[in-house]
């Protein structure tokens, strides 16, 4: 089903918008422009205010910029937004189409639980007012993959507003430096999608997949440039954008596009436009209608959505026919940013850190269970988690659920480590292994591979004896006070070990050697 | 007026002419050739007592079904379903598993419901061939209780008109042009050899339906009444049309007009007929959003013998100088009756009932634009051969699908509903539609209990009088007394009271609170019983025809109360 939710988030002069859809088409779709990528019914439109980007221009005029996204976003249900068809991923075409997705005529839109479920949990999240009710609309326009010639949309009073989204940015030459934003979000809304157009060009035709649902973000940028303390410019619409660094992209280009054009005496158009993503430029769309007029109306088969809260829920309500906003919040979970905070706080991580974490999906339910059955520092821990263990996922290209490593195994490596059972290079090596060959403990490995450090204190001094004799000229060096000598004595003690003792211990033997 | 009011409507003596009708007895066994001129209740009775059986029922309709086909009241007749529907509620009957009052029952639908695997065209090009594969939710309900489906009854395309004269099957012929009541009078005047290009129209848009039942070809007929669409032909034809409170009854699977106001409607010959199917039809539906979450229980009407706690409103502003001479006179008859047996009956105001034709205007072809809109060629229907663009198919299926009427709403309504012009119209519309739903709130919560006003400004014209005027005009003045009530979404109900000095059947509509539709039918029941409306005599026409009724006189049909 698609329940497409709205988003408008606005901060400083650079504004989002984002739609999560549920398989229906977005809500600012250009009718007859090509398009070629599918549209999904959403169940959220998030619009938010990105921040504005100020360029000095050589010391003349500043420039500020304007972005507003129109994301949608797909809600995770099993039916679809106004229909009782599944939703499902890569379905065959038209597998999944009830009469009311194909528009047959006297077929009425009901409204999926799940989807208003899923855009209250998203206006709460994204701190917005909910709105207790709202109202769905019609909006109009002909195109083939719209059966019904409209789509049901809540532009009037849309079921959250008025929210914000707080997030990080790192910035400097290591990007270590981090800056805290907000963007606010002016509207979720629920919106069915469309359906999808594949058009063949060396037939003339266009095949329609009433599908609709696809399981992707879609968004629109638009965006326009000023100058600061002048009315804002006109504005363009980059459409069908499909991914953060196409969206960047197409953001970067048209702001210095805009720029130029004004900067050369030209003058911006309103206009839509699409990336072209080989060229990395926009390109005007071309929309043979010109401006549409969505010719909106009140969706007259849908009364209005009324949610209530614990304190506003009449007596005696059966719980399956209203919507408790409480509810929901009840059942909201933590939200990133306060597990990013816990992390930071707990644990002392870097915040660059606690975003790597929560940005790989899987990766901080592994950390932790990797923390609970580890004696290991939890910097050691996510130094292992985030460099190593990351790094293999990604040399494979491996998501974390399919890791040959086990938070278990990686805890009782981290133990032996902690308890100076393996050296460091031992530990890699050891992990190495894990990841080939399932089924080993990291135990198991070090036993059959030696890995041990050597303990034996008097062998080492032996060793180190023996190290010093073979070598009369180091030791006359660092006699002579280089104070690189002691490490090449290290080196060749470690040699001789076959890498199995702790150097600290080898340095602490030589020093005390040396001095007597 | 007991409260002191003045009654507006001066008092005339009408010759109601009660007399010219015969009455079979009661009781006594009835000859399966009498059975089409019962009701509903009083078939259904014959089919438990095993006087008929079902398919011998069927087979009677269908054979009337044929003999009538000059009325034009069917699209589709589907035969086949009906006589296998008949075997399976023959057997069930053999089995004493009888599904209620209406199994066996030879019922019609509108062809703007949806029936599976039976065309449903709204009488238009757009969707000729079109077969849905799914049950509207009323049809199913009435299958599902074991009702014989005869067919699809004829309409105005789209159901935008009130003459159903305006489909691409041709209009309805009105049952009573062919009556002894109607000719009787007629061979009086001069012009009455002209009789073929004479005939009356049946009003609309359920003119296939009301003429359907009109002629006892069967026992009850599915409209829908977004208008006055129900109540309009059950007028013109002397039949019960009721439109119940919007929500009551589903819409999921009636092709809509104006969705905010459509409701599907019922004609039958008498109220107690119509209660029935309504408690059959009455309920939630999953399926549509609109509907009650109320239970709606099943009811059977009651016998109303004391009308002396009855308050019935006559709105002032329904007097209009359009208004029939004969029709005034009835409506104050009407009202003397009620008050002669006890009622309070009181002059109400509806000050808004003026601008109600206008902003019914605006907001039906506001939403028919939008409805429309998926008729575009692709998904299905018609198609046009042109295929160099999208656009140009779109525009060519639609420009030789839909008629002019069609064509004309959609042109208005998405000239309403730009954006320039939204706020002055459509939103402008919608708060005159508040007034006006506001307007019966007040009445009502005065004490009234139900509103009793004409349906129709007069008799049903002749087809040649009725096509002088344009569609719009006659809607204009067809539904006059009607929409509001669409607008408000309460119940109404218009009965059959009296022939007029033509012979022509005349009707009287009852108003009723929200969702007291019970009420309202135990009000129409009791104004029923008290004007004894005549039989439609049609021996002559059946006569033409070789008459199913043979010896048999179609005036010894039972109408036992």
């Amino acid at each position: 089903m698609a329940a497409p939710v709205l988003c408008r988030l606005w901060s400083g002069r650079r504004w989002a918008l984002a739609y999560i859809n549920r398989g229906s088409r977005h809500g600012a779709g250009t009718p007859t422009g090509s398009r070629s990528s599918g549209k999904r019914e959403q169940s959220s439109v998030v619009q938010q205010p990105l921040i504005t980007a100020e360029k000095p221009r050589k010391g003349e005029h500043k420039w500020a910029a304007v972005v507003g996204l129109e994301i949608h976003a797909q809600i995770s249900s099993n039916s679809k937004l106004f229909s009782g068809s599944q939703v499902h991923f890569a379905a065959p075409p038209n597998s999944l189409v009830s009469f009311f997705d194909a528009s047959l005529p006297g077929t009425l839109p009901v409204l999926n639980r799940r989807c208003v479920e899923a855009a209250v949990m998203t206006g709460l999240a994204l701190n917005c007012r909910i709105n207790k009710k709202s109202l769905f609309d019609r909006k109009h326009y002909f195109y083939a993959d719209l059966p019904a010639g409209y789509q049901i949309t809540q532009q009037r009073l849309p079921i959250a507003v008025n929210g914000s989204l707080a997030y990080s940015v790192f910035v400097g030459k290591k990007r270590s430096q981090v800056i805290n934003k907000t963007v606010r979000i002016k509207q979720i809304q629920l919106e069915q999608d469309s359906g999808k157009s594949l058009h063949d060009d060396l037939r003339s035709q266009t095949l329609i997949d009433l599908n609709r649902a696809e399981g992707q973000l879609r968004v629109d940028a638009n965006i326009s440039v000023h100058h600061p303390g002048e009315p804002l410019g006109v504005r363009t619409e980059v459409k069908n954008l499909n991914s953060a660094r196409f969206l960047a992209k197409a953001i970067d280009y048209e702001i210095q596009r805009q720029i130029s054009e004004l900067e050369n005496g030209g003058e911006i158009l309103n206009e839509t436009r699409s990336f072209d993503y080989k060229l990395g430029c926009t390109v005007p769309m071309r929309d043979k209608e010109g401006k549409q007029d969505y010719r909106f109306i009140p969706e007259p088969n849908l009364p209005p959505l009324l949610l209530y809260d614990s304190a506003s829920l009449p007596a005696g309500t059966d719980p399956q026919q209203v919507i408790n906003i409480d509810r929901i919040r009840e059942r909201l979970p933590e939200l990133p940013s306060v597990t990013r905070d816990k992390l930071i706080q707990q644990y002392g991580m870097l915040p660059e850190h606690s975003l790597t974490l929560l940005n790989e999906v899987g990766l901080l339910e592994f950390f932790q269970n990797v923390i609970k059955e580890t004696r290991a520092e939890p910097k050691k821990v996510t130094s292992w988690v985030l460099n190593t263990f990351l790094g293999f996922l990604k040399q494979q290209n491996l998501a974390v659920s399919e890791s040959p490593v086990t938070p278990s195994a990686l805890a009782e490596l981290l133990n032996l480590l902690d308890r100076k059972t393996i050296s460091s290079s031992a530990a890699k090596q050891v992990f190495a292994e894990l990841w080939k060959s399932e089924g080993k403990t990291p135990a198991q490995i070090v036993s059959e591979k030696k890995l041990e450090l050597m303990q034996d204190r008097e062998t080492l001094e032996q060793l180190c004896h023996a190290t010093m004799e073979q070598h009369p000229h180091v030791v006359m060096d660092m006699k002579k006070g280089n104070p690189r000598a002691i490490n090449k004595l290290i080196g060749l003690v470690r040699k001789a070990t076959l890498s199995r003792a702790d150097p600290t211990v080898i340095k602490e033997i030589l020093e005390k050697k040396l001095s007597a | 007026m007991k409260d002191g009011c003045a009654h507006v409507i001066p008092v005339a003596v009408v010759d109601l002419s009660f007399s010219s009708l015969s009455f079979a007895p009661c009781g006594g066994r009835q000859g399966t050739r009498t059975m089409l001129g019962r009701t509903l209740r009083e078939v259904s009775a014959a089919l438990k007592q095993g006087q008929i059986t079902p398919t011998e029922l069927c087979q009677k309709c269908l054979s009337l079904i044929k003999k009538t086909k000059f009325l034009n009241a069917y699209i589709t007749v589907s035969e086949e379903v009906a006589l296998k529907q008949a075997e399976e509620s023959e057997k069930r009957y053999k089995k004493g598993h009888s599904l209620g009052d209406l199994d066996g029952i030879p019922v019609a639908v509108k062809d703007n419901f949806s029936t599976s695997g039976i065309e449903t065209t709204c009488a238009s090009n757009m969707l000729k061939g079109y077969v849905p594969p799914f049950n509207a939710t009323v049809v199913q309900k009435l299958l599902d209780q074991g009702a014989l489906l005869m067919g699809k009854t004829n309409l105005d395309e789209f159901a935008m008109g009130c003459g159903s004269t305006d489909g691409i099957f041709g209009p309805v012929k009105n049952p009573w042009s062919f009556s002894k009541q109607y000719r009787e009078k007629r061979k009086q005047k001069p012009h009455g050899d002209k009789e073929d290009s004479d005939w009356l129209i049946t009003g609309g848009s359920s003119g296939g339906s009301a003429a359907a039942v009109s002629a006892f070809t069967c026992f009850a007929a599915l409209g829908s009444d977004t208008g006055g669409s129900t109540r309009n032909p059950a007028a013109h034809c002397g039949v019960v049309g009721l439109k119940p409170s919007y929500g009551l009854v589903s819409r999921h699977g009636l092709i809509p007009l104006v969705n905010s106001m459509d409701v599907p409607g019922i004609l039958t010959r008498c109220v107690d007929d119509a209660a029935v199917v309504l408690g059959v039809l009455a309920g939630h539906d999953c399926k549509d959003s609109t509907t009650v979450q109320d239970p709606v229980k099943p009811f059977v009407l009651p016998n109303l013998t004391d009308v002396s706690k009855l308050c019935i409103g006559i709105p002032k502003e329904y007097l209009v100088p359009e208004l029939s001479n004969e029709v005034h006179s009835l409506w104050s008859k009407a009202a003397n009756l009620f008050e002669s047996e006890g009622a309070k009956v009181i002059e109400v105001s509806l000050p808004h009932t003026s601008y109600s034709i206008v902003c019914y205007h605006v907001l039906c072809t506001s939403e028919v634009a939008s409805n429309m809109a998926r008729f575009d060629g692709l998904e299905y229907g018609h198609r046009c051969d042109i295929d160099v663009s999208t656009e140009a198919m779109y525009a060519a299926t639609r420009r030789e699908g839909f008629n002019d009427v069609v064509r004309g709403r959609i042109l208005s309504g998405n000239f309403f509903l730009l954006k320039e012009n939204y706020e002055n119209y459509f939103v402008k519309a919608q708060k005159v539609r508040r007034l006006i739903a506001n307007d019966f709130v007040n009445v009502f919560n005065s004490g009234v209990d139900a509103l009793l006003t004409p349906t129709t400004l007069s008799e049903a014209v002749p087809y040649l009088e009725f096509i002088k005027e344009d569609n719009r005009t006659r809607s204009a003045q067809g539904d006059i007394f009607t929409q509001a009530v669409n607008m408000a979404g309460l119940p109404a109900v218009s009965v059959p009271m009296a022939l007029s000095n033509h012979g022509l059947p005349i009707g009287l509509q009852f108003i009723g609170r929200a969702f007291c539709d019970q009420q309202l039918l135990a009000i129409a029941k009791w104004f029923e019983k008290q004007v004894q409306f005549p039989v439609i005599q049609l021996q002559e026409l059946m006569d033409d025809c070789s008459s199913i009724f043979e010896n048999e006189k179609l005036t010894s049909v039972s109408l036992k109360q």
